[in-house]
Protein backbone atom coordinates (compact mmCIF):
# COMPACT_ATOMS: atom_id res chain seq x y z
CA UNK A 1 0.00 0.00 0.00
CA UNK A 2 2.63 2.09 0.50
CA UNK A 3 4.33 4.06 -1.88
CA UNK A 4 8.00 4.59 -1.92
CA UNK A 5 8.07 7.83 -2.47
CA UNK A 6 5.82 9.01 0.45
CA UNK A 7 7.87 10.40 3.21
CA UNK A 8 6.50 10.96 6.45
CA UNK A 9 8.90 13.07 8.04
CA UNK A 10 9.37 15.64 5.22
CA UNK A 11 5.81 15.82 4.37
CA UNK A 12 5.04 16.83 8.54
CA UNK A 13 7.90 19.59 7.87
CA UNK A 14 5.95 20.95 5.42
CA UNK A 15 2.64 20.61 7.05
CA UNK A 16 4.00 22.18 10.47
CA UNK A 17 5.39 25.33 8.43
CA UNK A 18 1.71 25.82 6.40
CA UNK A 19 0.17 25.89 9.66
CA UNK A 20 3.26 28.56 11.17
CA UNK A 21 2.56 30.56 7.91
CA UNK A 22 -0.77 30.18 8.34
CA UNK A 23 -1.55 31.65 11.83
CA UNK A 24 1.43 34.23 11.87
CA UNK A 25 1.33 35.88 8.61
CA UNK A 26 -2.43 37.36 8.73
CA UNK A 27 -1.10 38.11 12.44
CA UNK A 28 1.84 39.90 11.66
CA UNK A 29 0.31 41.71 9.15
CA UNK A 30 -2.84 42.63 10.60
CA UNK A 31 -0.41 44.32 14.25
CA UNK A 32 1.49 46.10 10.81
CA UNK A 33 -1.60 47.57 9.69
CA UNK A 34 -2.97 49.03 12.80
CA UNK A 35 0.84 49.76 14.09
CA UNK A 36 0.57 51.67 10.80
CA UNK A 37 -2.48 53.46 11.13
CA UNK A 38 -1.47 54.70 14.95
CA UNK A 39 1.56 55.62 13.31
CA UNK A 40 -0.18 58.09 10.69
CA UNK A 41 -2.46 59.08 13.50
CA UNK A 42 0.19 60.24 16.16
CA UNK A 43 2.18 61.66 12.85
CA UNK A 44 -0.94 64.39 12.66
CA UNK A 45 -1.28 65.63 16.02
CA UNK A 46 1.54 64.28 18.35
CA UNK A 47 -0.18 66.95 20.86
CA UNK A 48 -3.29 64.97 21.02
CA UNK A 49 -1.35 61.63 20.45
CA UNK A 50 0.78 62.35 23.81
CA UNK A 51 -2.62 62.85 25.69
CA UNK A 52 -4.00 59.99 24.48
CA UNK A 53 -0.93 57.91 25.62
CA UNK A 54 -0.97 59.40 28.95
CA UNK A 55 -4.51 58.23 29.66
CA UNK A 56 -4.06 54.68 28.23
CA UNK A 57 -0.97 54.56 30.78
CA UNK A 58 -3.52 54.55 33.79
CA UNK A 59 -5.68 52.02 31.87
CA UNK A 60 -5.40 48.06 32.01
CA UNK A 61 -5.68 46.16 29.18
CA UNK A 62 -8.55 43.64 30.15
CA UNK A 63 -7.09 41.34 27.52
CA UNK A 64 -3.43 40.79 28.42
CA UNK A 65 -3.95 42.40 32.47
CA UNK A 66 -0.48 42.91 33.39
CA UNK A 67 -0.45 45.60 30.63
CA UNK A 68 -1.76 48.80 30.02
CA UNK A 69 -3.96 50.02 27.31
CA UNK A 70 -0.74 52.14 26.04
CA UNK A 71 1.46 48.62 25.92
CA UNK A 72 -1.09 46.38 24.94
CA UNK A 73 -0.92 45.18 21.44
CA UNK A 74 -4.32 43.64 21.80
CA UNK A 75 -7.58 44.37 19.20
CA UNK A 76 -9.53 45.89 22.48
CA UNK A 77 -6.44 48.22 23.28
CA UNK A 78 -5.94 49.77 20.04
CA UNK A 79 -10.03 49.86 20.04
CA UNK A 80 -10.00 51.52 23.23
CA UNK A 81 -7.20 53.66 22.48
CA UNK A 82 -9.20 54.26 19.28
CA UNK A 83 -12.40 55.36 21.45
CA UNK A 84 -9.72 57.75 24.03
CA UNK A 85 -8.79 59.53 21.11
CA UNK A 86 -11.92 60.07 20.00
CA UNK A 87 -13.56 61.37 23.38
CA UNK A 88 -10.33 63.94 23.71
CA UNK A 89 -11.08 65.19 20.24
CA UNK A 90 -14.52 65.48 21.37
CA UNK A 91 -13.63 67.72 24.26
CA UNK A 92 -13.85 65.26 27.00
CA UNK A 93 -11.61 65.54 30.31
CA UNK A 94 -8.97 62.62 31.07
CA UNK A 95 -11.62 62.43 34.20
CA UNK A 96 -14.49 62.01 32.31
CA UNK A 97 -13.00 59.10 29.89
CA UNK A 98 -11.73 57.28 33.30
CA UNK A 99 -15.03 57.80 34.35
CA UNK A 100 -16.69 55.86 31.06
CA UNK A 101 -13.99 53.34 31.45
CA UNK A 102 -14.87 52.30 35.29
CA UNK A 103 -18.30 52.63 34.24
CA UNK A 104 -17.71 49.99 31.50
CA UNK A 105 -14.97 47.87 33.21
CA UNK A 106 -15.04 48.63 36.72
CA UNK A 107 -12.42 50.08 39.16
CA UNK A 108 -10.20 46.86 37.63
CA UNK A 109 -9.24 48.99 35.01
CA UNK A 110 -7.73 51.81 36.39
CA UNK A 111 -4.01 50.94 37.30
CA UNK A 112 -4.29 53.41 40.52
CA UNK A 113 -7.67 52.38 42.01
CA UNK A 114 -9.28 54.43 44.09
CA UNK A 115 -9.84 54.53 47.81
CA UNK A 116 -13.09 52.68 49.66
CA UNK A 117 -14.91 50.09 51.28
CA UNK A 118 -13.71 47.66 48.75
CA UNK A 119 -10.03 48.57 48.23
CA UNK A 120 -9.27 50.02 52.25
CA UNK A 121 -7.48 46.52 52.62
CA UNK A 122 -5.55 46.74 49.78
CA UNK A 123 -4.19 50.50 50.28
CA UNK A 124 -3.84 50.23 54.04
CA UNK A 125 -2.79 46.42 54.37
CA UNK A 126 0.60 46.68 52.92
CA UNK A 127 1.34 49.63 55.88
CA UNK A 128 -0.84 47.56 58.49
CA UNK A 129 1.75 44.45 57.45
CA UNK A 130 4.45 47.25 57.88
CA UNK A 131 3.40 48.41 61.18
CA UNK A 132 2.83 44.93 62.52
CA UNK A 133 6.46 43.83 61.66
CA UNK A 134 7.90 47.13 62.89
CA UNK A 135 6.12 45.95 66.37
CA UNK A 136 7.09 42.11 66.05
CA UNK A 137 10.71 43.52 65.74
CA UNK A 138 10.94 46.15 68.56
CA UNK A 139 9.45 43.52 70.78
CA UNK A 140 12.16 41.00 69.67
CA UNK A 141 15.19 43.34 70.36
CA UNK A 142 13.54 44.25 73.59
CA UNK A 143 13.27 40.95 74.70
CA UNK A 144 17.10 40.70 73.55
CA UNK A 145 18.21 43.56 75.82
CA UNK A 146 16.19 41.85 78.81
CA UNK A 147 17.58 38.95 78.31
CA UNK A 148 21.37 39.81 77.94
CA UNK A 149 20.56 41.74 80.83
CA UNK A 150 19.57 39.34 83.19
CA UNK A 151 22.32 37.11 81.95
CA UNK A 152 25.06 39.79 82.75
CA UNK A 153 27.90 38.87 85.23
CA UNK A 154 27.78 40.24 88.70
CA UNK A 155 30.67 42.45 90.46
CA UNK A 156 31.89 39.49 92.30
CA UNK A 157 32.12 37.97 88.82
CA UNK A 158 33.99 40.42 86.62
CA UNK A 159 36.60 41.09 89.67
CA UNK A 160 37.34 36.89 89.42
CA UNK A 161 37.53 37.23 85.86
CA UNK A 162 40.03 40.27 85.58
CA UNK A 163 41.94 38.68 87.92
CA UNK A 164 42.50 35.53 86.50
CA UNK A 165 42.90 37.60 82.99
CA UNK A 166 45.85 40.09 84.47
CA UNK A 167 49.23 38.62 83.80
CA UNK A 168 50.41 36.85 87.07
CA UNK A 169 53.55 38.42 88.67
CA UNK A 170 54.63 35.43 90.71
CA UNK A 171 55.24 33.71 87.11
CA UNK A 172 52.91 30.79 87.86
CA UNK A 173 49.83 30.14 85.86
CA UNK A 174 46.62 28.51 87.57
CA UNK A 175 47.28 25.44 85.15
CA UNK B 1 1.79 28.81 71.08
CA UNK B 2 5.08 29.85 70.29
CA UNK B 3 5.81 26.53 69.26
CA UNK B 4 2.56 26.70 67.14
CA UNK B 5 3.04 29.86 65.54
CA UNK B 6 4.86 28.96 62.45
CA UNK B 7 1.71 26.02 61.67
CA UNK B 8 -0.50 28.98 61.81
CA UNK B 9 0.97 30.82 60.01
CA UNK B 10 1.40 28.18 56.82
CA UNK B 11 -1.96 27.03 57.65
CA UNK B 12 -3.43 30.81 56.74
CA UNK B 13 -0.92 30.94 53.83
CA UNK B 14 -2.51 27.87 52.41
CA UNK B 15 -6.03 29.14 53.07
CA UNK B 16 -5.08 32.21 51.13
CA UNK B 17 -3.92 30.68 48.07
CA UNK B 18 -6.28 28.04 48.20
CA UNK B 19 -8.91 30.80 47.39
CA UNK B 20 -6.79 32.24 44.87
CA UNK B 21 -6.33 29.04 42.50
CA UNK B 22 -10.30 29.11 42.88
CA UNK B 23 -10.33 32.64 41.65
CA UNK B 24 -10.38 33.24 38.19
CA UNK B 25 -8.40 36.40 37.49
CA UNK B 26 -9.93 36.94 34.06
CA UNK B 27 -13.27 37.36 35.09
CA UNK B 28 -13.93 41.21 35.66
CA UNK B 29 -17.39 41.35 37.44
CA UNK B 30 -19.51 43.73 35.18
CA UNK B 31 -20.26 47.31 36.98
CA UNK B 32 -23.53 47.09 33.84
CA UNK B 33 -24.83 44.82 35.78
CA UNK B 34 -28.27 46.15 37.30
CA UNK B 35 -27.74 49.23 35.20
CA UNK B 36 -29.73 50.21 32.42
CA UNK B 37 -28.44 48.17 29.13
CA UNK B 38 -26.49 50.73 27.09
CA UNK B 39 -28.52 52.08 24.21
CA UNK B 40 -27.47 51.86 20.99
CA UNK B 41 -28.90 51.85 16.96
CA UNK B 42 -27.22 48.99 15.07
CA UNK B 43 -27.90 47.70 11.76
CA UNK B 44 -29.29 43.92 11.46
CA UNK B 45 -26.92 41.56 10.17
CA UNK B 46 -29.20 39.82 8.03
CA UNK B 47 -30.87 43.36 6.60
CA UNK B 48 -28.07 46.12 6.93
CA UNK B 49 -30.93 48.58 6.01
CA UNK B 50 -32.98 48.33 9.23
CA UNK B 51 -31.78 48.78 12.07
CA UNK B 52 -32.56 47.50 15.99
CA UNK B 53 -32.58 49.38 19.49
CA UNK B 54 -32.63 47.83 22.83
CA UNK B 55 -35.65 50.24 23.41
CA UNK B 56 -37.50 47.88 20.46
CA UNK B 57 -37.22 45.08 23.30
CA UNK B 58 -38.90 46.65 26.11
CA UNK B 59 -41.37 44.54 27.73
CA UNK B 60 -39.51 41.32 27.08
CA UNK B 61 -36.80 39.16 28.44
CA UNK B 62 -34.14 38.77 26.28
CA UNK B 63 -30.40 37.62 26.08
CA UNK B 64 -27.74 39.59 24.54
CA UNK B 65 -25.25 37.22 23.28
CA UNK B 66 -21.88 39.02 21.66
CA UNK B 67 -20.31 36.31 18.95
CA UNK B 68 -18.27 36.46 16.42
CA UNK B 69 -17.02 33.94 13.38
CA UNK B 70 -13.29 34.34 14.66
CA UNK B 71 -14.23 33.74 18.09
CA UNK B 72 -13.41 29.76 19.11
CA UNK B 73 -14.96 29.84 22.20
CA UNK B 74 -18.32 30.89 20.48
CA UNK B 75 -18.04 27.31 18.45
CA UNK B 76 -18.02 25.57 21.91
CA UNK B 77 -21.61 27.84 22.75
CA UNK B 78 -23.20 27.89 19.96
CA UNK B 79 -25.08 24.56 19.93
CA UNK B 80 -26.18 25.24 23.69
CA UNK B 81 -27.71 28.51 22.07
CA UNK B 82 -29.28 26.50 19.04
CA UNK B 83 -30.90 24.25 21.28
CA UNK B 84 -32.10 26.75 24.29
CA UNK B 85 -33.63 28.97 20.83
CA UNK B 86 -35.71 25.30 19.42
CA UNK B 87 -37.21 25.49 23.27
CA UNK B 88 -38.49 29.19 22.67
CA UNK B 89 -37.98 29.77 26.54
CA UNK B 90 -36.08 33.37 25.73
CA UNK B 91 -35.65 35.45 22.70
CA UNK B 92 -31.79 35.97 21.82
CA UNK B 93 -30.60 38.56 20.27
CA UNK B 94 -27.00 38.46 18.86
CA UNK B 95 -24.20 41.59 18.64
CA UNK B 96 -21.98 40.23 16.24
CA UNK B 97 -18.97 41.96 17.28
CA UNK B 98 -15.86 43.16 14.93
CA UNK B 99 -16.67 40.48 12.03
CA UNK B 100 -17.07 40.61 8.93
CA UNK B 101 -20.70 40.31 7.01
CA UNK B 102 -20.07 37.76 4.58
CA UNK B 103 -18.22 35.42 7.73
CA UNK B 104 -20.88 35.96 9.71
CA UNK B 105 -23.46 34.80 7.70
CA UNK B 106 -21.67 31.82 6.83
CA UNK B 107 -21.40 31.03 9.79
CA UNK B 108 -25.09 30.67 10.60
CA UNK B 109 -26.10 29.17 8.15
CA UNK B 110 -23.24 26.46 8.43
CA UNK B 111 -24.11 25.60 12.36
CA UNK B 112 -27.92 27.35 12.68
CA UNK B 113 -29.17 30.48 13.73
CA UNK B 114 -30.92 30.54 17.28
CA UNK B 115 -31.05 34.40 16.86
CA UNK B 116 -34.35 35.90 16.70
CA UNK B 117 -31.72 38.63 14.83
CA UNK B 118 -28.10 39.74 14.86
CA UNK B 119 -26.91 42.73 14.95
CA UNK B 120 -23.85 43.87 13.65
CA UNK B 121 -21.09 46.15 16.18
CA UNK B 122 -18.57 46.07 12.88
CA UNK B 123 -16.05 48.98 14.95
CA UNK B 124 -16.98 47.42 18.29
CA UNK B 125 -17.97 50.56 19.47
CA UNK B 126 -21.13 49.21 20.97
CA UNK B 127 -19.01 46.23 22.50
CA UNK B 128 -16.75 48.59 24.41
CA UNK B 129 -19.99 50.46 25.67
CA UNK B 130 -21.14 47.11 26.80
CA UNK B 131 -17.79 46.19 28.50
CA UNK B 132 -17.01 43.81 26.31
CA UNK B 133 -13.64 41.92 26.60
CA UNK B 134 -14.14 38.61 25.71
CA UNK B 135 -16.18 37.44 23.27
CA UNK B 136 -18.40 35.63 23.45
CA UNK B 137 -20.46 37.00 26.42
CA UNK B 138 -24.24 37.16 27.03
CA UNK B 139 -26.64 39.75 29.30
CA UNK B 140 -29.95 38.73 30.33
CA UNK B 141 -31.60 42.17 30.17
CA UNK B 142 -34.79 42.43 31.80
CA UNK B 143 -37.80 43.89 30.36
CA UNK B 144 -37.01 47.50 31.90
CA UNK B 145 -34.11 47.29 29.76
CA UNK B 146 -31.81 46.83 32.74
CA UNK B 147 -29.07 43.97 32.65
CA UNK B 148 -29.59 41.33 35.03
CA UNK B 149 -26.61 39.31 34.66
CA UNK B 150 -23.67 38.80 32.35
CA UNK B 151 -21.68 35.70 31.86
CA UNK B 152 -17.99 35.95 30.16
CA UNK B 153 -16.66 33.50 28.42
CA UNK B 154 -18.68 30.33 27.05
CA UNK B 155 -22.34 29.86 27.99
CA UNK B 156 -21.91 25.99 30.14
CA UNK B 157 -25.32 23.72 30.81
CA UNK B 158 -24.52 24.36 34.26
CA UNK B 159 -24.56 28.09 33.88
CA UNK B 160 -27.34 27.87 31.67
CA UNK B 161 -29.72 25.33 34.04
CA UNK B 162 -28.77 26.82 37.43
CA UNK B 163 -28.25 30.72 36.96
CA UNK B 164 -29.30 31.85 33.19
CA UNK B 165 -32.87 30.19 33.10
CA UNK B 166 -34.10 30.51 36.81
CA UNK B 167 -33.42 34.68 36.62
CA UNK B 168 -34.99 34.26 33.39
CA UNK B 169 -38.47 32.51 34.43
CA UNK B 170 -38.13 35.40 37.67
CA UNK B 171 -37.94 38.03 35.79
CA UNK B 172 -40.48 36.52 33.19
CA UNK B 173 -43.06 35.55 35.27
Amino acid sequence: MRRPSYQPARFAAFARGLVLALVWVPVLLGSAAATAKEAADAATNPALEARVMAVSEELRCLVCQNQTIADSHADLAVDLRNQIRTKLQAGESEREIKAYMVERYGDFVLYRPPLKATTVLLWVGPFALLALAAFALWRTIRQRAQRLAAAAPSDAELARARRLLKPDPAGHSDR
Amino acid sequence: MKRFLPVIVFAVLVAFLAIGLKLDPREVPSPLVNKAAPAFKLPLLAQPEAMLTPADLRGKVWLLNVWASWCVSCRVEHPLLVELAKTGTVPIYGLNYKDKRDDAMQWLRERGDPYLQSISDADGRVGIDYGVYGVPETFVIDREGVIRYKQIGPLTPEALRDTILPLVRKLGA
